[in-house]
């Protein structure tokens, strides 16, 4: 009988990219995330929508263990990223992370930033690495700026080759912390554009956004967090045109 | 003056070189302690943290004078009672190992300072594409670091250079101990030092020019 429980577990996780069981994380006295439990499955496009200091962040540092846990458990493509024998650099290879202030290596040109990490981790060769870069670079309409260095770029080209840098090591689930939110409004759509393409290709996405609109368009699931839980989820149309939740109401009648 | 360089010129040369000799030595010594202590201090383990900060304060809390006699006079003497009768120091090793102790300090915290100046995402950025703890610092943090320590280094190298004067009470023969000897010897004190003087800035003026030229080529390639 264990044994199949057992069994039935594993499978779980197999179909499941991301499992997350009753994550908490506690910052000293801070609870900040209280109880989340959340299943993503592949090519989903999950975006998490929320106030400021809901959590929605944190979370999702917690998936690729930029941040510990307090307890609870992450099981990422069957590899359990909460337990201390896991290796974890290896699983990060798979996930891509996109950050809100980009966080490209500013002493690197844009294709040493897309190359340092596969050239180095062994994924590529030094040329086929520089190959893939160029070819994500003509992706994110930015082929003609391998050789220059972040501060020579716009905030919106940054975000590009910060998603393009993340997608050079070939990952399988992609992590979006905020990426729009340190952008001037005239570049928040070039950065969505790409992303839309990636959703499109049937990329696993966790997006953290303020943008509504792109949680509507590109989205298969919308989850509005509050308070370290998840309050309400469902479809965009559930979740935005139609929120069950008093809490849910009152946020997006603030933002829309 | 005239008389001074002309009689005493080779040997204040030689003494010159004796100083510069002690200056490199410790530099490169102090820069490996550097490295390892602000390291030490940068991670998140509380007993290296600990350790590097004990280091830190011990050497900043003692004058160089003391530390040089401590090392010079104090540390033979206890090996000697743990029954290593024949044990003797060389003034330029106590030297060497003063000067290294107590620039290796300052370069602690410099490099300390210097990687904690680069902004905490670079090394996120990298850990998330896979890259372990050290090569992130090796090849995202530490080069980026780098460009906000050299002006801070140079400055420690110019005053370690300044420093090595102080030796002259162990008896090194660097240049302000032969300075003092020439005075000894000609009673001509006030050409005597200028001399030894304007000895040391030629020195420390071009080691600064160098310095500001290696502190513009960086910023270029920003």
């Amino acid at each position: 009988m264990a044994d199949s429980r057992n069994l039935d577990s594993s499978d779980v996780s197999a179909q499941n990219k991301i499992s997350v069981r009753n994550l908490k994380k506690n910052f000293g006295p801070l609870e900040v995330i209280k109880d989340i439990s959340l299943e993503v499955t592949e090519g989903e496009v999950v975006v998490l929508i929320g106030p400021s200091g809901s959590g929605k962040s944190t979370f999702l540092r917690c998936l690729n263990q930029l941040e510990t846990v307090t307890s609870g458990q992450i099981i990422i493509d069957g590899h359990d990223v909460t337990d201390k024998h896991t290796d974890i650099n290896k699983v990060r290879e798979n996930i891509g992370m996109v950050f809100q202030h980009f966080n490209l290596f500013n002493h690197l040109s844009v294709l040493k930033n897309m190359t340092l990490a596969p050239v180095h981790l062994k994924t590529l060769s030094k040329e086929a690495a520089k190959q893939k870069a160029f070819e994500l670079l003509e992706r994110v309409g930015l082929a003609d700026k391998a050789e220059a260095y972040p501060s020579q770029l716009s905030g919106g080209q940054k975000q590009r080759v910060a998603i393009a840098r993340a997608l050079e090591m070939n990952p399988d689930i992609m992590l979006f912390d905020e990426p729009t939110s340190a952008l001037d409004p005239e570049m928040v759509g070039e950065v969505l554009a790409v992303m839309k393409e990636l959703a499109k290709e049937g990329m696993t996405m966790v997006v953290v956004t303020h943008e509504i609109g792109f949680a509507r368009e590109v989205a298969s699931r919308v989850i509005f967090m509050e308070g370290g839980y998840i309050v309400e989820q469902g479809t965009p149309e559930e979740v935005l045109d139609h929120p069950k939740e008093a809490r849910t109401i009152d946020f997006l009648s603030k933002v829309l | 003056m005239i008389m001074i360089i002309q009689t005493y010129g080779m040997v204040l040369v030689k003494a010159l070189g004796q100083t510069v000799l002690l200056t490199v030595l410790s530099l490169v010594f102090a820069m490996i302690i550097g490295m390892i202590f602000g390291l030490m201090n940068v991670g998140h383990n509380r007993i290296l943290n600990f350790i590097g900060t004990v280091y830190v304060d011990a050497i900043r809390g003692v004058p160089l004078i003391v530390l040089a006699y401590f090392i010079y006079f104090g540390v033979p003497q206890g090996i000697q009672q743990m029954g290593f009768t024949s044990f003797k120091l060389e003034p330029l090793m106590a030297g060497t190992i003063t000067l290294s102790l107590n620039c290796g300090a300052y370069m602690a915290e410099i490099i300390r300072a210097g990687i904690q100046s680069v902004d905490r995402g670079q090394m996120e950025a990298g850990r998330s594409l896979g890259l372990s703890y050290s090569a992130g610092m090796a090849l995202i943090v530490v080069p980026q670091a780098i460009r906000t320590m050299i002006p801070s280094i140079i400055n420690q190298f110019i005053i370690t250079l300044k420093d090595t004067s102080i030796l002259s009470a162990i008896g090194f023969p660097e240049l302000t101990n032969v300075g003092k000897t020439i005075m000894g010897n000609t009673f001509k004190n006030l050409q005597a030092w200028a001399v030894v003087a304007i000895m040391y800035m030629i020195v420390i003026i071009t080691l600064s020019k160098v310095s500001k030229r290696i502190e513009r080529r960086i910023n270029r390639g920003r």
